[in-house]
């Protein structure tokens, strides 16, 4: 069985900035990525991202991704990168089993970096299955890494940064965005995304929702409505539209089912998007050299992945006996950080939901 | 559909390659995904849900929600939004859970 000083599961920016600073401390780690290619859900970003300097605050998401993977690959000796890989079983003695081109691979392991991510969440209503019908960064790939439009005439569901942000690419990309719905009474993103759209003249429905889809082989239709105060549909609000795609974005769900196979203490907390695992402040489960980063422990941005990519990598490295030289400096940099990125109003929920999961 | 022109991106040139759509000899391009070729092709309809058949496209393109998978060279369940195209794939539509084959 092949040997590794630490497993880092997932190549996205938590996992990235993992190993390097793994590799700065003196570590070897191993990446494991499903995806052929490595950068997670940055590869799609073209859009700049907020923030400060230390988190790339300006740069485009695509651009973070290429900065982030050669960071990694100055380390050829220390860093290994393994794509077209998943991760399909953990055990509590750390041996971790990869499935790559039909083969199982086992791995042993004396620390575990889980940094999977998160998925899309669906939504419920008639017909929610056409194709046609997909999730926001589902179009996000297709259009900004594939360069292929999702069709013609599309609607968004969901107004917070994600539908916001998607919605103009694909108007950029020359698709035509008839409508964004939003079931709150209120845009839930950032107002200088919601103002972007607003300028192009797309509407966007507050107290509106998708009621259904219709279609034979695809979708060719949906049926929309207003919502009262509670999220029930007013009778006699219905509209039929005329489109070819749906955009989902109603959030994310952490990708956190490989912890439950090692039984990891995990609480489902609905700020951080669903079922997470309960962690300390220095992000280590209730497994012993089992850690993680990133949308795994709630979703959030890629410049908090970032930073607590990089917070583990310094403590799990320290852990192992590889200690960082400006370790103390840069641990109390990143928590610094951490706490700059969720201060303020949007950051309420976060921090009420982080409390929750503190062990 | 492709992208032609767009204000951030640029879509180089690539490589032309065919592969066979439920047995019928179409093409992609190099860096394409088996989904994302199917999809500028206008196909959308990539499985079909293994109870009541429904029609299913991608959802998530990122390999987690199995709505996409086909079976690609006699091999059933692959994940096509995360399996990049090869020239002479044989790629075909997924009416059940799919069979298990035998490699040689
Ligand atoms: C459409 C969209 C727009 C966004 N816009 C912004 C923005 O403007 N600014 C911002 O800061 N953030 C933005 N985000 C959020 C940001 O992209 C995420 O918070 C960030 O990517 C999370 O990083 P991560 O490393 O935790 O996970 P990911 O980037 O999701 O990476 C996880 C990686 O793990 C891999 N993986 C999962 N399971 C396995 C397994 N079993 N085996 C092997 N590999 C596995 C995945 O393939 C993936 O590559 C956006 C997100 C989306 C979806």
């Amino acid at each position: 069985m092949k040997q590794i000083d630490l497993v880092i599961i997932g190549g996205g920016p938590a996992g990235l900035s993992a190993a390097k600073m793994a590799a700065e401390s003196g570590l070897s780690s191993l990446i494991i990525e499903r995806d052929f290619k490595v950068g997670g859900q940055l590869v799609k970003q073209t859009h700049m991202f907020f923030g400060s300097e230390k988190q790339y605050a300006k740069t485009r998401g695509i651009d973070i991704a290429k900065i982030l993977v050669n960071d990694v690959l100055k380390y050829p000796e220390l860093i290994e990168i393994m794509t077209d890989t998943t991760v399909v079983g953990l055990y509590k003695d750390k041996v971790v089993t990869l499935l790559q081109n039909d083969k199982y691979i086992k791995v042993q392991t004396n620390a575990i970096i889980i940094a999977t991510g998160a998925s899309e969440k669906v939504l419920a209503f008639e017909n929610n299955d056409l194709p046609g019908i997909y999730g926001a960064g589902a179009v996000q790939t297709l259009m900004n890494v594939h360069g292929v439009l999702p069709g013609q005439n599309v609607v968004m569901v969901g107004s917070g940064n994600i539908g916001l942000i998607v919605s103009y690419q694909l108007i950029q990309a020359g698709v035509n965005v008839l409508c964004v719905l939003e079931a709150a009474s209120e845009i839930g993103g950032y107002k200088v995304h919601a103002s972007k759209l607003k300028r192009l003249g797309v509407d966007i429905k507050t107290s509106h929702s998708i009621k259904k889809a219709i279609g034979k082989e695809y979708l060719e239709k949906i049926v929309i409505g207003k919502l009262d105060d509670k999220w029930e549909f007013i009778e006699g609000t219905d509209e039929e539209l005329v489109v070819d795609s749906l955009c989902i974005s109603v959030g994310l769900s952490p990708l956190s089912n490989l912890l439950s196979m090692i039984e990891t203490e995990m609480k489902y907390v609905s700020y951080l998007g669903g079922l997470v695992p309960l962690i300390d402040k220095n992000h280590e489960t209730s497994i012993e050299n089992v850690f993680v980063a990133g949308d795994v422990c709630g979703v959030e941005e890629a410049s908090s992945a970032i930073v607590e990519g990089y917070l583990t990598g310094l403590v799990v490295a320290k852990k192992l006996g590889f200690v960082h030289p400006n370790y103390d400096e840069l641990y109390l940099d990143f928590k610094d950080q951490l706490q700059n990125l969720r201060s303020g109003p949007f950051g309420e929920k976060l921090r009420l939901g982080l409390e929750e999961i503190m062990r | 559909m492709r992208i032609k022109e767009h204000p951030i991106l640029t879509f180089e040139e690539k490589k032309e390659l065919s592969f066979f759509f439920d047995g019928k000899e179409v093409f992609g391009y190099e860096g394409d995904t088996i989904a994302s070729a199917l999809h500028a092709l206008g196909v959308k309809t990539l499985s079909h849900s293994i109870e009541l058949h429904r029609p299913r496209g991608f959802y998530c393109a990122i390999g987690n929600c199995s709505s996409c998978n086909m079976i690609v060279n006699g091999k059933a369940n692959v994940r096509t939004c995360v399996t990049l195209l090869v020239e002479n794939m044989q790629v075909k539509t997924q009416v059940n859970k799919g069979d298990i084959y035998e490699t040689n």
